[in-house]
């Protein structure tokens, strides 16, 4: 088995807030991680892996320091880690990021199956799985919330619905997002962690890949952000008081337009 | 590339403030721009100065712009409904429609789907693409997408909405990426831009923490998808009238490298937490499984729905799907009452955009009530009881 994980090295989430007072962003000490959802999708690519044999590829497109994500999957089990890296991306949308992302794939060669997050807590789109399989030209499921039956054909999946979830099936090759449900991801190994410090990250520019550069970055995406601005502030805020009967009866009577 | 102005800038630092990703620092009383700069543009929004702005950002795809008119919204059906927030999007759509003097056409796919397509009509729609066909009793992302993309390309519509609901959210990416349309994920705001008539579609990032306000220059169709909620649904008028298109369907759309085995709908109907009006979350300090009687109980009289924090979906107590924030669902309703919750970053992002939040916590201190509208600062297991008898007192009354 030939497997890819894409992976995502963002901020921390509750490093990044907007100062309520003067309104700016607040990075103090923002620290990178990787997406928790790839974090699922690393774990199972390396069960998969040693359930029925191959290897693991972990795939990032980012700044150089993404290097980091890449060494922290192999100490969890992957085998190679590529770094598709160049200023030249800067402003990508889901779109250019996909794109580029599928260049990296084909450079990469053969595999059986792709696994992504199902979102990154960045941005929260969600999108990139599904266009990276797309340009790859594979059919993809997003959301996979457990893989019953896994064998060097096809997975048997569940995926999270609204609803409930549905069963399916694919044959590789195919793209799968995943969801946290999936597996609980393992610690790194103090063999893995010495694994991941020697390891060789190879790097791709955009050259490297082949892109044209009208595709990538700014220039090839489609979406442009045009205003970045506050959340509008909350209504007024009370913490009740009174005796607690007291304080229920004020909330049933604020509530009423509710009940 | 985001350009500094030498000359401007004064080193001020706002900018840096400003920056989510860590990617700008002031060396030598100027700001310098580091890897990990995304174009955002939040900089050069909060720059005083106008010391900063982007350059090289000249589309590559360049469309005939005015070859595409009229305002889509893919209306979701499955296993016999219609999804709520196809109508909320018609009502939205409605509007964008009138204001750009265009039509409003509504995609229907899926199998019986009976009078659907007429009830569309009276909440909005034009014109109505019907495929209606037993191969898409399952949702697979191929057949839709092939429909909706083949749809697309050939009536070149210039705005494509759809639902942010786990079937929207998985097919609609692949739909403008084979189309190399631009898409806007879990919009909460959409509006014409007067001088152009672009469309303006807005969302939270970072878990809410910052709106961002996105267009698609020189590309067509302008897709987003919407989250459930936020939009109004017109007053249904059966006297509207419209057309209903069948859609030919070639036999390569109903193929699928996906096999659907069995489609398992959840046997708590009050699972789908990102359509209830009300939701009442239960946390760690439920203390243990049981806990979650008195929620249910709660959002029981209230007509609502059952969430849950990360915590105490980890310890089993509650299944995934009900699970609110980062990595879960992202709610707005109405009202969400918080119990036992901390209010985390991560829980917090989740569900930040209701209508009204209250708290409830023996911690007074807890992060919820930050965001709470109201909070009452006590054991729940005394609160819960007594505000479900007031509640039905007040409802008795
Ligand atoms: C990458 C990442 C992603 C995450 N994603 C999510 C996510 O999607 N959703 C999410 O919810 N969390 C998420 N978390 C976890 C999050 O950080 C918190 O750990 C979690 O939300 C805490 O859940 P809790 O509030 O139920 O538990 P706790 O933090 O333990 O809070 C329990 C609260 O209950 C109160 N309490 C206890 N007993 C009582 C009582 N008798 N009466 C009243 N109050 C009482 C306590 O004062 C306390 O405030 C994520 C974390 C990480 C690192
Ligand atoms: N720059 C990137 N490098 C590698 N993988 C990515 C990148 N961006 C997104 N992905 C993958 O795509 C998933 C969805 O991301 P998004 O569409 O940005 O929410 C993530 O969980 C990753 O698996």
């Amino acid at each position: 088995m030939k497997i890819i994980v894409c992976i995502k090295q963002v901020p921390d989430a509750k490093d990044v807030r907007l100062d309520p007072v003067t309104n700016t962003m607040a990075r103090e000490g923002v620290q990178s991680i990787m997406n928790p959802y790839d974090q699922h999708a690393v774990e199972e690519a390396v069960r998969l892996k040693e359930q029925l044999g191959g290897e693991v590829t972990v795939l990032s497109m980012g700044p150089p320091q993404a290097e980091e994500v890449l060494r922290e999957a192999i100490s969890c089990g992957a085998d190679h880690g590529v770094l598709v890296s160049d200023r030249a991306f800067a402003g990508a949308d889901t779109w250019a990021t996909s794109y580029t992302l599928a260049k990296a794939v084909k450079k990469i060669g053969d595999f059986d199956l792709i696994l992504c997050g199902k979102q990154a807590i960045d941005g929260d789109t969600a999108q990139v799985g599904p266009g990276l399989a797309i340009q790859l030209g594979i059919p993809f499921v997003t959301c996979i919330q457990k893989v019953r039956e896994a064998s060097a054909k096809e997975l048997v999946m569940e995926r999270m619905m609204d609803d409930g979830y549905d069963v399916l099936a694919v044959e590789y090759p195919a793209l799968i997002t995943v969801v946290k449900d999936l597996n609980e991801p393992r610690v790194p190994s103090l063999k893995g962690k010495m694994k991941a410090k020697k390891a060789e990250i190879q790097v791709f520019s955009a050259e490297g890949v082949g892109a044209d550069p009208a595709k990538i970055g700014l220039a090839g995406s489609p979406t442009q952000v045009v205003d970045v601005f506050p959340p509008p502030p909350r209504g007024e805020r009370a913490i009740l008081t009174g005796s607690i009967d007291e304080q229920i009866e004020q909330l049933v009577v604020k509530l009423a337009v509710y009940l | 590339m985001l350009i500094v102005d030498k000359e401007l800038c004064i080193g001020c630092g706002i900018c840096e403030d400003n920056c989510a990703f860590g990617a700008i620092d002031v060396v030598d009383g100027c700001a310098v721009v580091g890897d990990t700069c995304t174009l955002c543009g939040a900089c050069v929004d909060s720059c005083e100065v106008d010391a900063l702005k982007i350059e090289g950002g000249e589309k590559s795809v360049q469309v005939d712009l005015a070859a595409w008119s009229g305002v889509w919204v893919y209306c979701e059906f499955r296993g016999g409904v219609l999804a709520p927030v196809s109508l909320e999007l018609l009502g939205v759509g409605r509007k964008l429609a009138d204001a750009r003097g265009v039509k409003l056409s509504a995609v229907l796919i899926g199998a019986d789907t009976g009078a659907t397509a007429e009830k569309l009509i009276a909440y909005g729609a034009d014109i109505v693409y019907r495929a209606d066909d037993q191969a898409f009793t399952y949702f697979t992302d191929e057949t839709y997408g092939a429909v909706l993309t083949d749809l697309i390309s050939q009536h070149k519509p210039e705005v494509v909405l759809a639902g942010a609901t786990a079937i929207g959210r998985s097919f609609i990416p692949g739909v403008a990426n084979a189309l190399g349309a631009g898409l806007t994920a879990d919009c909460t705001q959409l509006d014409i831009r007067e001088e152009d008539g672009a469309l303006l579609q807005t969302r939270p990032a970072f878990g809410g923490n910052i709106m961002a306000t996105i267009v698609c220059p020189s590309s067509r169709p302008q897709m987003s998808t919407v989250r459930p909620k936020v939009m109004k649904e017109l007053e249904e008028d059966t006297s509207r009238s419209g057309a209903i298109v069948e859609v030919n369907l070639e036999p390569a759309m109903l193929e699928s490298k996906v096999r659907v085995l069995e489609s398992v709908i959840s046997e708590h109907d009050d699972v789908n937490i990102q359509e209830s009006d009300i939701l009442v979350g239960g946390g760690r300090g439920l203390d243990s499984e049981k806990g979650f009687e008195l929620i249910r109980e709660l959002a029981m009289h209230l007509n609502g729905a059952v969430s849950a924090s990360r915590a105490v979906v980890d310890s089993g107590w509650i299944g995934y799907p009900h699970q609110v924030g980062q990595t879960g669902k992202t709610v707005a309703p109405k009202l969400y009452i918080a119990c036992g919750i901390s209010g985390a970053i991560q829980h917090v992002a989740g569900m930040q955009s209701s209508e009204t939040i209250v708290a409830i916590n023996r911690d007074e201190n807890a992060p919820i009530f930050d965001v709470a509208d109201f909070g009452i600062v006590g054991d729940l297991f005394e609160i819960l009881p007594k505000l479900i008898s007031k509640i039905e007192g007040h409802r008795k009354s």
